[in-house]
């Protein structure tokens, strides 16, 4: 079992619920994202997904494209966030999860990603323009090396396309909660319980929700919704506050997802 | 040769759907749709009729007599797509995706434009199919092609600097792909070249490939044979695959595809792919692409904002690697000089794109002899680009 399936079925177990934030590695430098990593951690999160920068995010919105460009301005490539997963790792065990775009991946090649990620300490990837149906590659060599790819599904997926990507991802789902892109506004309407009702018809994975959560308010009702909660766009925007600040925004999430 | 693509959008290892999941839906249906309309009678004939009495197709193959006298050596015709309505051959997919969006019910086109040819076709569509429309241009190409930026305000579109990265077409793709991602259920699409994930590039290339068809038998009639030689310039592809697609099987014809050099492959100032880039995944599907060792896409430069971009047309790539099609470069000063020469000797001005064609002509023609036929497709005009060459060129103005 995965690193980050151990726990999903841990918080599950205590009837609790997954918090996962993300921040952008080296942004607005390497040294402030490994300050960022330990005080997510001793604020409770159970997760962090780590942004790998790349020139052109198209899923994502100006909040996350400006820490990319600010990211690459610092030179972070792929390998170098690769590195500081390895040396990270000698101060804590939280499950790492990549999000990046698959052209750096697949320039640096699926089967040498996979190998060197997990070997780092990496415990899985998020790829947002990589559907499974051109994942095949990456999801074999996956597989063998219990590294996990995490797939998407989103408001307009089909029955078609939620069998298909609920087969394919591991770790867990990630449910776009709205139709756009990252850092838009959430409306928090019942059609997204309607839809994780959908997939739960056809899956056992856990499923987190992602995409536009900003407020206490909104992560404690997606969180009742499904099985995690990801916040990104909204911490991004506070990695520069003073560390009570921040300290305080993540705990109030924390608290709010249970 | 096989059909391509194959049904996950494949020319050999190049295409497919690099998209996300939210679009995915999208793009299915859009597959769906373009099949039934490409069986749809009815569809087909509203779409022959427009093709002839808006655009004003077939467009006319002429005999360059003077450019052919000037250059030497073999005979060259220009296909001319500058005189389709708009002045350009983008009118030719954007009218056929406008047609296709209203069939399945969508209220709203968005598009990006590079050169604002494209941007203009989809105005022109949108106001033809009565739907809304808005247009995603870098600010840079806002700046260098501001006659189209304001034609497509006349038309009622609405025009969306990117102002984000190199403020050029890739960030409008980029702009443009968010806004659907955003819109997708109310919206679509219309992506001007042969790009994108599938079906786009099959899509686009099916619309322009009138170009190539019309060609076939305008040559037949006015010279008795089949050309020996095609010749386009290749941004992301479409007025090339229009022209060659119809020939690609007549494995005596050469066929060239000419992309930007701007200030030439050693500045790292260009848009040439093929001679400067390798193969990887951009903007939705897996090509040739200007990029750097970590994966990053690389900043282009052209004077001709139409080819001034990272990537190309998967089939593209797959012709260049299958060895069926030539990729060469011309640089700006090489396009700027095509430029004035067909200018002056027919009285045809060509839109910067098409001038990179024409400069490959001029190194061409001369190896050929006098019976040799070479066709160039003069895939627009160039009233959109005097304003910059008098920039350049230090006019007055």
């Amino acid at each position: 079992m995965s690193s980050i399936s151990r726990t999903y079925k841990k918080i599950l177990k205590k009837n609790g619920k997954a918090f996962i934030p993300y921040i952008m590695a080296g942004c607005p430098d390497m040294q402030r994202t490994s300050e960022i990593i330990r005080l997510l951690e001793d604020c409770g999160a159970d997760m962090i997904e780590l942004g790998v920068p790349f020139s052109d995010p198209l899923a994502d919105g100006p909040t996350i494209q400006k820490a990319s460009q600010r990211a690459l301005e610092q030179g972070v490539t792929l390998s170098t966030v690769i590195d500081f997963v390895r040396h990270l790792r000698n101060q804590t065990r939280i499950p790492l999860i990549l999000m990046t775009y698959y052209n750096p991946v697949s320039r640096y090649g699926d089967g040498r990603f996979v190998a060197d990620a997990s070997a780092a300490g990496v415990n899985g990837v998020i790829i947002p323009d990589l559907p499974p149906d051109e994942a095949s590659d990456l999801i074999r060599r996956s597989k063998t090396a219990g590294f996990d790819t995490i797939f998407l599904l989103a408001p307009t997926s089909t029955e078609d396309r939620i069998k298909r990507v609920a087969k394919a991802t591991t770790g867990f789902i990630y449910y776009v909660s709205i139709t756009g892109i990252t850092g838009s506004r959430l409306s928090l309407d019942p059609a997204i319980a309607e839809h994780i009702k959908n997939i739960r018809r056809f899956s056992d994975k856990p499923i987190s929700i992602g995409f536009g959560i900003t407020t206490p308010e909104e992560a404690s009702t997606v969180a009742r919704l499904a099985d995690g909660v990801i916040v990104g766009s909204a911490i991004v925007k506070r990695v520069e506050d003073s560390d009570e600040h921040l300290k305080e925004y993540i705990l109030s999430l924390r608290k709010a997802i249970q | 040769m096989k059909r391509l693509p194959d049904r996950k959008g494949y020319f050999g290892i190049f295409g497919g759907r690099f998209v996300p999941e939210t679009l995915v839906p999208a793009l299915e249906e859009l597959g769906i749709a373009y099949r039934e309309a490409s069986m749809d009678r009815e569809f087909q004939r509203t779409l022959a009729i427009l093709q002839k009495t808006y655009i004003g197709r077939p467009t006319p193959l002429y005999f360059a007599e003077r450019l052919t006298e000037e250059i030497g050596g073999a005979r060259i015709y220009l296909k001319r797509e500058d005189l389709a309505h708009t002045g350009a051959h983008k009118i030719n997919n954007a009218l056929g995706q406008a047609l296709l969006a209203k069939r399945m019910g969508k209220k709203r086109l968005i598009a990006e434009t590079g050169a604002g040819q494209h941007g203009v076709a989809t105005a022109t569509g949108a106001a033809l199919a009565g739907l809304s429309c808005e247009i995603y241009m870098g600010s840079e190409d806002i700046e260098r092609q501001s006659l189209n930026v304001f034609r497509m305000r006349l038309l009622g579109a609405t025009v969306t600097e990117v102002t984000e990265g190199s403020k050029t077409l890739k960030d409008a793709i980029n702009e443009a792909l968010r806004d659907w991602t955003a819109n997708v259920r109310t919206t679509h699409y219309v992506l001007g070249t042969v790009f994108g994930p599938h079906p786009f590039p099959r899509m686009v290339r099916d619309f322009q490939s009138i170009i190539g068809t019309e060609t076939k038998t305008q040559i037949v009639k006015a010279a008795g044979r089949l050309p020996d030689c095609l010749i386009a310039c290749v941004g992301g592809g479409s007025n090339a695959i229009g022209l060659f697609h119809e020939f690609l099987k007549q494995s005596d014809i050469r066929m060239i595809g000419v992309e930007a050099g701007g200030k030439g492959i050693a500045s790292g100032e260009h848009a040439a792919r093929f001679a400067g880039g390798s193969v990887g995944i951009f903007q939705g599907c897996r090509s040739y692409l200007l990029q750097d060792e970590n994966g990053n896409i690389l900043g282009t430069h052209s004077v001709s904002a139409g080819l001034d971009y990272a990537s190309v047309g998967p089939e593209h790539s797959f012709l260049r690697d299958a060895g069926r099609v030539e990729y060469t470069l011309a640089t700006d000063e090489e396009a700027l000089d095509a430029f004035a020469l067909l200018s002056r000797s027919e009285g045809i001005i060509p839109a910067l794109e098409s001038a990179h064609a024409i400069a490959e002509a001029v190194k061409q023609a001369p190896k050929l002899s006098r019976d040799a036929i070479i066709i160039i497709n003069l895939s627009g005009r160039g009233d959109k680009d005097v304003q910059h060459v008098a920039r350049i060129k230090g006019v007055e103005w």
